[in-house]
């Protein structure tokens, strides 16, 4: 057993992880909102706290004190584990991404690494943990016994796995390049280059557009959000899902996208790496968040700009483009690494 | 135990937490919420007709066939996953780069085929 001081530093950075993730779920939903009124120029949720900023804790006691509904024909087991399994393995995938590099803070004596944990097979770990989410999503569908449900879970799926491929496809260019699977290494072999050796620059923007695109389908989020298009699927596979177990997709949902955006960050853009983070470590942190809501901006900005595709272009674009553009990039990346 | 595996108790320590929150939520809500239930309210959903037919029925094969791709695909990928991360260390240790590099593109080349075999073959066309 490794000694009683590193378990409780474990704890300590888990519980602080837990605390920002689910502060940035519960605030990205009032931004997007917001972003979302303001670009469509309307106001947005602006009345509760000042500027709306208490509208995630009255959303989340509200969702507490709403019925919670299991439907007659509905498989009762599945019906109450689905969001479970779609919610723990969200919440798990950010103890494997690194925030930040060393920093001294006060009262300590050593050096505290900003990440949780580096294992040797991290971004296989992380992409087994966001594969898992796929299973709530299905059971959900099947579990509630609604057409809508069952439809929404099935595209769901497909979906997933489609784009799945190609995003570990795009990954592979990555490894070539930082010959690592550990995200924490990834992040330092980032760092040449005045802080700005990011992958995106050397040699994997087409990773990077491929990645990107498979991220925001992996993660059902507008213009792939083809699982819960309202206007054909009512809700889609969460339509029989009311109150807390409702909500726990939505958390599922909002913390995947945290995580993918963080994902991208570490593995194309240098994770925390910047110019001047070897001189002031506290810069780390603050450039990973910097990328991090770049991205979370760019979802909402897609969402308010772009219309829904129809589900045969979907399949289409992932498997007739984006797979064989991901295959190109690993000929590419393969063949640029002879000479560089 | 090992230092490396050492490095996994976060993991599941977050595990065990995260289990923790999702199972409080479930319990919440149930025991904070109002029950007032009717056989209409826990109908299935059917934009308010009354529901046809049972949802538990056949659906298109195709969604298995998306499945199976997945499969070979991922395997794929898998294979890949190694041969990339070694890619330079292994170039450096044969001191032949050009050895590690045509291994793996007839791989490639090999699955590409196959994969020009399954759009030939209309595996892609979904509104068929």
């Amino acid at each position: 057993m490794p000694p009683f001081e590193q378990l409780l530093e474990w704890s300590v950075k888990i519980a602080v992880g837990f605390i920002i993730l689910m502060t940035m779920v519960a605030y990205l939903s009032l931004i997007e909102r917001r972003l979302l009124a303001f670009i469509q120029m309307r106001y947005g949720p602006n009345r509760v706290g000042p500027f709306g900023l208490f509208q995630p804790i009255a959303d989340g006691l509200k969702f507490i004190f709403k019925e919670d509904l299991i439907p007659l024909d509905a498989d009762k087991f599945l019906y109450v584990m689905a969001p479970a399994l779609s919610l723990v393995p969200a919440l798990m995938t950010f103890t494997l991404i690194p925030v930040g590099g060393e920093v001294t803070l006060p009262l300590l004596d050593r050096p505290i690494a900003l990440h949780i944990t580096s294992i040797n097979v991290g971004i296989l770990a992380v992409l087994a943990m966001t594969g898992m989410g796929v299973h709530g999503i299905v059971l959900a569908g099947y579990a509630s016994n609604n057409k809508y449900s069952l439809l929404g879970g099935l595209r769901s799926s497909a979906q997933l796995v489609s784009y799945e491929l190609a995003m570990s496809l795009s990954i592979i260019g990555v490894l070539i390049q930082a010959g690592s699977l550990d995200l924490v290494t990834i992040v330092e072999r980032q760092g040449g280059g005045w802080g700005l050796g990011w992958h995106v620059f050397w040699f994997q923007p087409l990773g990077f557009f491929v990645f990107l695109v498979s991220m925001i389908a992996e993660t059902n989020r507008a213009p792939f959000d083809l699982p819960e298009a309202e206007s054909e699927l009512v809700a889609g596979f969460h339509t029989e899902y009311s109150s807390m177990k409702f909500a726990m997709f939505f958390i599922a949902e909002y913390a995947n996208m945290v995580t993918a955006a963080a994902m991208a960050t570490t593995l194309f853009l240098g994770g925390w790496q910047g110019p001047g983070v070897t001189r002031w470590p506290w810069l780390g942190p603050v450039y990973f968040l910097l990328k991090v809501a770049f991205f979370l901006f760019l979802y909402v900005w897609l969402r308010a700009s772009s219309p829904r595709l129809r589900y045969d272009q979907l399949m289409d674009f992932g498997w007739k483009f984006l797979l064989p553009l991901a295959l190109v990039n690993v000929v590419l990346s393969a063949t640029l690494a002879l000479w560089f | 135990m090992s230092n490396d595996l050492q490095n996994y108790i976060p993991l599941l320590m977050s595990f065990g937490l995260a289990s923790l929150i999702a199972t409080t939520l479930l319990i919440t809500s149930r025991l904070l919420g109002p029950r007032i239930q009717t056989r209409e309210k826990l109908m299935p959903y059917e934009c308010g007709n009354d529901p046809v037919g049972n949802a538990r029925d056949r659906f298109s094969v195709k969604f298995y066939l998306v499945c199976l791709l997945f499969i070979l695909f991922d395997i794929e990928a898998i294979i890949l996953i190694p041969w990339a991360v070694v890619y330079r260390a292994l170039a450096e240790e044969l001191g032949n780069k050009l050895f590690v590099y045509a291994e793996m593109m007839i791989f490639v080349a090999t699955l590409f085929v196959g994969y020009i075999y399954v759009w030939k073959k209309g595996v892609f066309d979904w509104s068929k």
